[in-house]
């Protein structure tokens, strides 16, 4: 992650940064043939989608009202669970990667279970937390805050299944990076909020980026916690995954448009975004 | 991620641990399951060959279990498999080559879809009808009395999304009453409508009368007159595919039959 | 304005007490693993010993024993450290680097550029006041960090080895900068090279197994060793042993034949120290005072120089290839290690 330590390349290996890959791999070429099976078992389906779309009606179809609307509301809600990822992930991950304290283990275990509860487990949760008879809901309620129902409700849900990305992937990056600045800056006399604020976190910034890619990737397809936590209103709470579901119903031409929509979507985001690796090693090198 | 892999695998155990303890619960709590045709004297040889697979909408799962150990009491050596779903789902299951020897579904438009692929063997016929009712929390905060009354201000109310059959007959009624309900959300199932109102986060759900009757004493049921006007009529019938027509069209007979009318009855559908 | 440490760390078996004046340079010798590092960690209060006071000046860096539990932070001790690695901040420039310290005290952002500037001309690094520290060289990158530690003021300079990591083309030039800017100046500087010690440090303290174990002026350390280790460093035979009316009996049992120095009292604990270049190697036993003879077993030859060193029985000679090659000495071989009583210093430990 930090482009610090520059790595002893020898002369003699191949090198994968100019772009072919000649030399020695490290692996058997049986592994290709894996990896290639692998791919397609990713691939086919997607294809097989592609293949059942109605092209003549796929632009009326993504482009019709509600389906507008859902895309629409599910960028922003995803926009807005990201945010809150960040806001309490980096923190999270900070605590996880840097701090001990007993029970530690215990939390991280507690932050990472989202990734492997079904989200309606997860809605389940929210709905006897936010829900009108839950354990906030009562007392927000109370302060005139409804949640059930609301667009709050899909960002909640979003959140909740989103937020083990940011954590996991920061996690690691922060590991990765040691503590080695901090101390150099600490002992230059930076205040903790200081050291955090100019070295910390733009140290961990690439893999802030790709946590919080991997986090909007997922509450776009967050369907679930929404469907058991928020319900299912056009412009409120119906996102794209949800109008897809509902679509499946009657109009299957538009569940599959609206599904190559979301998939575009996704692609767009994580691929476009996804940080290269600096240079900096060849830099450093040539001198 | 080397450090957090390691917390993976053990979260992902114990994770599994706690799925299985959840579905064990599940298990516990799916009330009749069919058990096994008790007739240990039947031989596995006519065993194989009787036995038919019914594939029914969802709000038929309590009558359709009862009937089904009744039919199986009834011919012995005979197992009744069933598969309940939404009805549309249970169409493009079916479409894509499913095992089906019996359809019954909770509106007639899927099964003309159906029908309109020459998958069915001869003429559906009508065997119940269902109508909606307004669900509410057996506590009922809102004091509903009727269907108008779930037009008024601040009442939280969640209908099925008019792309589903429930949803298309809540617009019926709505047509009928001349009330327009503003719902706080629009849900692609009775099931997922149920659920808000069972959960307390919604006062009042409109879902079918017999659903009402299955969640028990968590909601109650408040019929309104307009509800004549959207009334849900469910056909059944044997798929051309079959390889047990026999066994099918006595099964459909004893759904249509008066035990059949009589299970279906207390289950609160209408007879016709 | 004193420094008076005093702490001790048991999972480090870390036990050093020493005090330093206010200009003073302290070289801290000794062996991988004896506690120089930790040292310098509890001084900048990235180490939190388990008891111990220091007083750094008027400001208590820490006092913990049974009732006081105070330790202040590291970013308010005035304690840069320079350590191995220049550990530039990669997302900064060079100019940025240097600024950061000035920034933390609360300096406006123009008045830390001026300060920043003004160190990096010192260390002669004015040139790449805009570069990232990826586009540096080890000693470029090291000159930026020690104009980085400066640009704090720090009332304590500690240096974790800051020529381990350069090549010996880069290690003249920072030596001649880390002399000019480390005079007037408290440093605690920790090396494996006795240059550097002699150049830069006033003091030399060494360090072995979490103790301190021989301290003085640098120059009287190299000379007069009294540890296994600054003898070492000086490249000097030291035994260790109990000072007699002719010369010493090593703690081993050898008799050494030498003058004591004045002062020395006979019964007092002692050491004998030569150069290896005062040690003869014989195939047989040489008599006649006022000569040494030791039969020694050799563990190892290795080039030395236009020498070749001779290790054996724990103590070193320096002699001729050709003479080695006379001799057709080899490992294993038992030989005898002559020394004229003259080249022997004996005096106190």
């Amino acid at each position: 992650m930090t482009p610090v330590s520059v790595p002893c390349r020898k002369r003699w290996t191949a090198s994968k940064t100019n772009g072919q890959n000649t030399g020695y791999t490290g692996f058997p070429p049986w592994v290709f043939a894996l990896a290639a099976a692998g791919g397609l078992f990713v691939l086919l389906p997607l294809a097989a989608m592609v293949a059942r779309i109605n092209w003549g009606q796929f632009i009326p179809l993504i482009t019709s009202e509600s389906s507008l609307t859902a895309l629409g509301l599910s960028l922003r809600t995803s926009a807005a669970g990201t945010v809150l990822c960040i806001v309490f992930g980096v923190p999270l991950a900070f605590v996880l990667a840097r701090a001990s304290f007993p029970g530690q283990r215990l939390l991280r275990a507690f932050v990472l279970l989202p990734l492997v509860l079904p989200p309606v487990v997860g809605g389940i949760a929210l709905l006897y937390t936010f829900g009108r008879q839950g354990l906030l809901g009562r007392t927000l309620e109370l302060a005139g805050m409804q949640i059930a129902f609301s667009t709050t409700a899909v960002v909640l849900a979003q959140t909740f299944v989103a937020l083990p990305f940011l954590v996991v992937s920061l996690e690691g990056a922060l590991r990765t990076a040691g503590i080695k600045y901090e101390a150099v800056a600490a002992t230059l006399g930076a205040h903790p909020t200081t050291v955090l604020r100019r070295v910390s976190i733009p140290l961990v910034l690439p893999g802030i980026a790709s946590g919080s890619v991997l986090s909007f990737a997922r509450c776009l397809g967050e369907f679930g916690a929404t469907l058991t936590f928020a319900g299912s209103l056009q412009g409120v709470t119906r996102t794209l995954p949800l109008e897809i579901y509902l679509q499946r119903e009657t109009d299957a031409d538009a569940a599959v448009a609206l599904s190559l929509l979301l998939v575009a979507v996704a692609v767009a985001v994580v691929g476009l975004s996804r940080p290269r690796p600096r240079p900096l090693a060849e830099e450093a090198e040539s001198e | 991620m080397p450090v957090s892999q390691v917390d993976l695998f053990r979260l992902c155990t114990g994770a599994l641990l706690a799925a299985g303890v959840v579905a064990a619960g599940l298990a516990a709590c799916v009330n009749s399951t069919p058990d096994k045709a008790p007739s240990a004297s039947t031989d596995g040889r006519k065993a194989a060959a009787s036995s038919v697979t019914v594939y029914a909408a969802a709000s038929l799962k309590s009558p359709f279990t009862e009937i089904a150990s009744k039919f199986e009491a009834a011919n012995p050596g005979t197992k009744v498999t069933l598969n309940f779903a939404g009805s549309s789902a249970l169409v493009s299951q079916i479409t894509q080559g499913a095992p089906a020897d019996v359809f019954a579904s909770a509106d007639s438009r899927n099964m003309d879809e159906l029908s309109a692929a020459g998958l069915i063997d001869g003429t559906p016929t009508n065997f119940a009808t269902n109508v909606l009712t307004i669900a509410v929390s057996s506590a009922d905060p809102a004091s509903i009395s009727s269907f108008a009354d779930l037009a008024k201000p601040g009442i939280k109310v969640v209908v099925c999304a008019p792309q589903v059959p429930c949803g298309a007959a809540t617009r019926k009624v709505e047509k009928a009453a001349g009330t327009t309900l503003m719902p706080v959300s629009e849900e692609s199932s009775v099931a997922d409508v149920l659920g808000k109102v069972t959960s307390g986060e919604a006062d009042a759900g409109l879902v079918y009368v017999t659903d009402v009757k299955t969640a028990g004493d968590r909601v109650k049921g408040i019929t309104f007159r307009e509800s004549d006007q959207a009334v849900n009529t469910y056909p059944i019938a044997a798929m051309g595919s079959s390889k047990n027509k026999e066994l099918a069209n006595a099964f459909i007979a004893m759904v249509t039959g008066s035990e059949g009318k009589r299970v279906l009855g207390d289950a609160g559908f209408g007879a016709l | 304005m004193t420094l008076d440490f005093n702490a001790s760390l048991r999972a480090r078996n870390f036990n050093v007490a020493f005090t330093m004046e206010a200009t003073e340079t302290v070289a801290v010798l000794g062996p991988n693993g004896a506690g120089k590092s930790t040292l310098l960690g509890i001084l900048a209060g990235l180490i939190r010993p388990d008891s111990g006071n220091a007083m750094l000046g008027r400001k208590r860096l820490f006092k913990l024993d049974g009732g006081t539990n105070h330790f202040l932070p590291p970013h308010t001790r005035g304690t840069a450290l320079l350590a191995q690695e220049p550990l530039l901040f990669p997302h900064m420039s060079v100019l940025e680097n240097v600024a950061f310290g000035p920034r933390a005290a609360g300096a406006n952002r123009s008045k830390a550029l001026q300060t920043a500037r003004h160190w990096l001309t010192e260390v002669e690094a004015a040139g790449f006041a805009d570069r990232r520290p990826g586009q540096l060289s080890g000693g470029q990158a090291q000159r930026v960090a020690i104009a980085r530690a400066l640009a704090t003021d720090p009332e304590l300079l500690l240096l974790d080895e800051p020529m381990a990591a350069l090549d010996i083309h880069a290690a003249p030039m920072l030596r001649r900068l880390l002399k000019r800017v480390l005079s007037n100046r408290r440093a605690i500087i920790i090396t494996h090279d006795v240059l550097d010690a002699l150049v830069l440090a006033d003091r030399a303290i060494v360090l072995e197994g979490g103790r301190i174990t021989e301290e003085g002026p640098t120059r009287r350390v190299l000379e007069k060793p009294r540890s296994k280790f600054a003898a070492g460093l000086a490249g000097m035979n030291l035994l260790p042993g109990t000072i007699t009316g002719y010369g010493l009996t090593s703690d081993g049992g050898l008799d050494i034949t030498a003058h004591p120095e004045d002062g020395a009292v006979p019964g007092q604990n002692g050491v004998a120290v030569f150069s290896p270049t005062a040690v003869s190697v014989f195939p047989s036993a040489k008599h006649g005072s006022p000569r040494n003879s030791f039969a020694v077993n050799i563990t190892e030859l290795e080039p030395q120089g236009d020498q070749i060193r001779v290790h054996a029985g724990g103590l070193s000679a320096d002699i001729t290839p050709a003479a080695s090659a006379d001799l057709g000495l080899m490992p294993g071989m038992t030989v005898y290690f002559v020394i004229k009583a003259t080249a022997i210093a004996v005096y106190p430990a």
